[in-house]
């Protein structure tokens, strides 16, 4: 027998930047909200305590951040006519758990997005004619624009106390020869923090690819480069590039996390209250299953909990929210053999190169020193920014080196046909560490009709529910996009000057490999769009089936981007929100 | 024979000895990963497992003329005080069956092994197959042929019927290398040895004067603890 809570005007599924952004718009609008977040209770202190904390072992390598797979994972299939089995061990991405999600572990890359981007299909269409998009892909646009969100860009960074170099403000350029982007979309304001310094390894990236004749820029952090207070009164310190970003609870408070830059003014707030261990299994419907009643969870002690809510967000990791949607009945499963049906639909990642570049005992790159966010990158491949006619593939990449901080378990990259033992292999090991930068191309992946997400036939998690199913792997597009930037990286690298360099590309035929570590930025499965028969949320990223369920996220994205998705999923959250304070609580209904 | 490689590499590490030492007694070793590395009495590894362990840690980190080993850092502590952990009873994985461990690689662990069964099953089926080939157990052999049965393990040449070799020298060897490189409250680094041979800071944590220099880093590694490499 359920405990049944009294009924909430909000309940919110996952307290990540989602979760944060909305509790605190909903909060900021009179509204009760319950957030109710199914892993532990997590903050700077004690999560993130210096020394604890500068723990490799514990937090890189054996995961501490991230989901708890023992009790709840996906399933993993390359193909329509594969079984799927499970993903046991982390490997190719790392979801976040517990207060503050994903939003904790990241490393702080803040971007905004390329305006091309949100209308994909029209652009290619437009500049390329119908017939460029290859069979099978179902890439589309968002059905928002860069200037409707470009004022929830911008206070997303105010928010996230995010340091960058503009390139024009207002119509207006300010950022030439400073580390401005040449490629990106205007602002209403510049950042709030300068660029943060630029590490020998990025200054080094950033000469050659001018020398190239590209157009290097500071990367947009969320570390910030100074002291720093946010419109919510959560204040930050200046990040002193310690290394212990991606995957570590910053100790520093220089990380934007919703932990630091949110929570400490929600907690002011006597309308919000945050439940920890609180397993969501599904969003109950009323009897027309045309609303939402509220949620079902599981809590820490195992009790079955009901929570009846006006309103529900999902704003659990991407693939959950599709997951739920699927287990709660909320919108028509997609099929990949008809092509109807929404939910799972455009499942999409991301497309990495990497190269290493081996340098001689002159050159200290001292990748020990990192900060997530900072770097130098390029965008002169990025989106449509070059003719993709000759090129032949749908999609862009920026380009960069992003030094996070390499440490010694998980980072040593060698020249090819180093022994992975030995003493030949300690002498490379001591030789090349300090002298070794890493750069990405972190290209875009586009969807395709049969990579999406279902429930699993077979697996189940510990509450004895279907692990959600993805179906995933490359096509000829992706490879050949990821072979042409791997090349121009290369060019790049080469005019660095490196003694050895060593190209992680994939080929021809290679699949998608679960095992090893990619990103963790996962897209799309529960679309935003403007027609119901292919989105499974409208522009607002409401249900278009169960109107009183939001569902914002990288599960809305059509197809992934060339930048990394945070400072989009932060934009179109508080989009979402503005879009709930100004019309829904006026007439609950469809707003689309 | 002062050319002699041999000569200088244990002329190189006993300098080196001579100066770590003092700095870890000075450091007032703590209980924790400080003890001399023989006074350890391992809790999971049987006897024949310990000899083992330690025999193919010495090859696959060697003391050589760069410094300590594997074995001198501690790493043979490490693994058995890791072996203790949720990691190793394969308590961070999804573990429901069915299995299916001859999938492609690319999908990953499918086998219903935890760190400890493949350890437990991978060195008896490794004395075993060294025993069948050579007469005598692992660490009773040469060094070098040790690095040839461990090659054999590596390239999966090595046939074992519970556990591939493949899989059980992956994961001994990247277990050796986390013993070597994490921080010494693990058990393992002693001495800094590991962040001291490639110049890793360890957890100085701050590098804001040094982020725009072309410089060698000049602060040697420091631990959790504050002991000093």
């Amino acid at each position: 027998m359920a405990t049944r809570m009294n009924k909430t005007d909000v309940v919110i599924v996952g307290f990540g930047w989602a979760g944060a952004i909305m509790a605190k718009e909903l909060t900021e609008a009179g509204l009760r909200v319950v957030a109710l977040e199914r892993g532990p209770a997590r903050d700077t202190q004690p999560d993130g305590a210096y020394p604890k904390v500068l723990d490799e072992l514990t937090y890189n390598i054996r995961k501490k951040l991230f989901q708890d797979l023992s009790r709840e994972t996906v399933t993993i299939r390359h193909g329509l006519g594969d079984t799927a089995l499970p993903y046991r061990q982390l490997g190719a991405f790392l979801p976040g758990d517990g207060v503050g999600g994903a939003g904790l572990h990241w490393s702080g890359v803040h971007f905004r997005v390329d305006p091309v981007e949100l209308r994909l299909r029209s652009h290619y269409e437009e500049r390329y004619g119908k017939g460029f998009l290859p069979e099978g892909m179902t890439i589309q646009d968002f059905g928002v624009s860069y200037e409707e969100l470009e004022p929830h860009f911008d206070f997303a960074e105010k928010v996230f106390g995010t340091s960058g170099t503009a390139w024009s403000v207002k119509g207006k350029v300010v950022g030439a020869d400073k580390g401005g982007n040449p490629f990106a979309p205007d602002r209403s304001n510049d950042f709030p923090l300068p660029a943060q310094m630029r590490p020998v390894s990025a200054q080094r990236f950033g000469k050659a690819a001018a020398e190239l004749g590209y157009h290097p820029y500071d990367l947009p952090s969320a570390n910030a480069s100074g002291p720093y207070s946010n419109p919510y009164g959560c204040q930050m310190g200046p990040c002193n590039f310690c290394g212990y970003c991606s995957g570590y609870v910053c100790y520093n408070y220089s990380k934007a996390s919703p932990n630091v830059n949110v929570l400490p003014a929600l907690r002011q707030s006597p309308l919000f209250e945050l439940r920890t261990q609180a397993h969501v299994l599904q969003v109950d419907l009323s009897a027309d299953r045309r609303t939402a009643t509220g949620v079902a969870y599981v809590d820490a002690q195992g009790r079955e909990v009901e929570q009846p809510a006006d309103i529900v967000i999902l704003s659990a990791f991407q693939f959950h929210n599709v997951r739920l949607m699927l287990l709660s009945g909320i919108g028509e499963p997609y099929d990949p053999a008809s092509g109807q049906g929404t939910v799972g639909r455009n499942f999409a990642y991301q497309n990495m190169a990497t190269i290493k570049a081996f340098f001689s005992g002159e050159m200290h790159a001292n990748p020990f020193i990192g900060a997530g966010g900072n770097g130098i990158a390029i965008d002169d491949f990025n989106a449509d920014n070059f003719d993709h006619g000759p090129a032949g593939f749908v999609g862009g990449s920026p380009m960069w080196v992003n030094q996070a901080g390499v440490k010694p378990i998980s980072g040593i990259a060698l020249p090819e046909g180093v022994p992975g033992w030995g003493s030949a292999w300690k002498q490379a090991v001591a030789e090349y560490y300090t002298h070794t930068v890493s750069m990405d191309a972190h290209g875009a992946h586009m969807s395709y009709r049969d990579n999406y997400l279902s429930l699993d036939p077979t697996y189940r998690d510990a509450h004895g529910r279907p692990l959600l199913r993805m179906t995933l792997d490359w096509k000829d597009n992706d490879i050949r996009m990821t072979r042409f930037m791997a090349e121009k990286m290369r060019a790049v690298a080469q005019a660095m000057g490196p003694k050895a360099l060593r190209v992680y590309v994939k080929n021809f035929g290679d699949r998608f490999d679960t095992t090893s570590y990619q990103t963790t930025h996962l897209n799309g499965g529960a679309i935003m769009g403007t027609d119901r028969t292919t989105s499974a949320i409208n522009r607002y990223l409401q249900s278009w089936d169960v109107h009183n369920v939001f569902v914002p996220g990288a599960s809305a994205f059509p197809q992934g981007l060339g930048y990394n998705p945070t400072g989009l999923v932060a934009a179109l959250t508080y989009w979402s929100a503005k879009a709930i304070r100004e019309r829904y609580l006026a007439k609950p209904g469809p707003l689309a | 024979m002062p050319d002699d490689p041999s000569f200088t590499s244990r002329r190189r590490f006993l300098q080196w000895s001579a100066v770590a030492v003092p700095a870890l007694a000075a450091a007032g070793a703590p209980a924790s990963g400080q003890a001399p590395p023989a006074d350890y009495r391992p809790a999971f590894f049987s006897a024949s497992e310990w000899a083992f362990l330690r025999a193919a840690a010495a090859r696959l980190i060697p003391a050589d003329a760069l410094g300590p080993g594997a074995l001198e850092a501690g790493v043979p502590e490490f693994i058995d005080r890791q072996m203790a952990t949720p990691w190793a009873e394969g308590r961070l994985w999804y573990m429901q069956g069915p299995f299916v461990p001859d999938a492609p690689p690319t999908l990953g662990w499918q086998m219903r092994l935890t760190p400890r069964d493949v350890y437990r099953l991978g060195i008896a089926a490794a004395d075993g197959w060294t025993q069948d080939r050579h007469g005598r157990v692992f660490a009773e052999l040469d060094a070098a042929a040790q690095d040839g049965v461990l090659q054999a393990f590596e390239s999966g040449k090595a046939r074992f019927e519970q556990v591939p070799a493949a899989i059980f020298f992956a994961m001994l060897l990247g277990n050796v290398r986390e013993g070597f490189f994490s921080d010494p409250v693990h058990g393992g680094n002693r001495g800094l040895a590991g962040w001291k041979l490639i110049g890793f800071p360890g957890a100085r944590a701050d590098f804001m004067d040094w982020v725009e220099r072309d410089v060698a880093y000049p602060l040697p590694p420091v631990s959790l603890s504050g002991q000093r490499g």
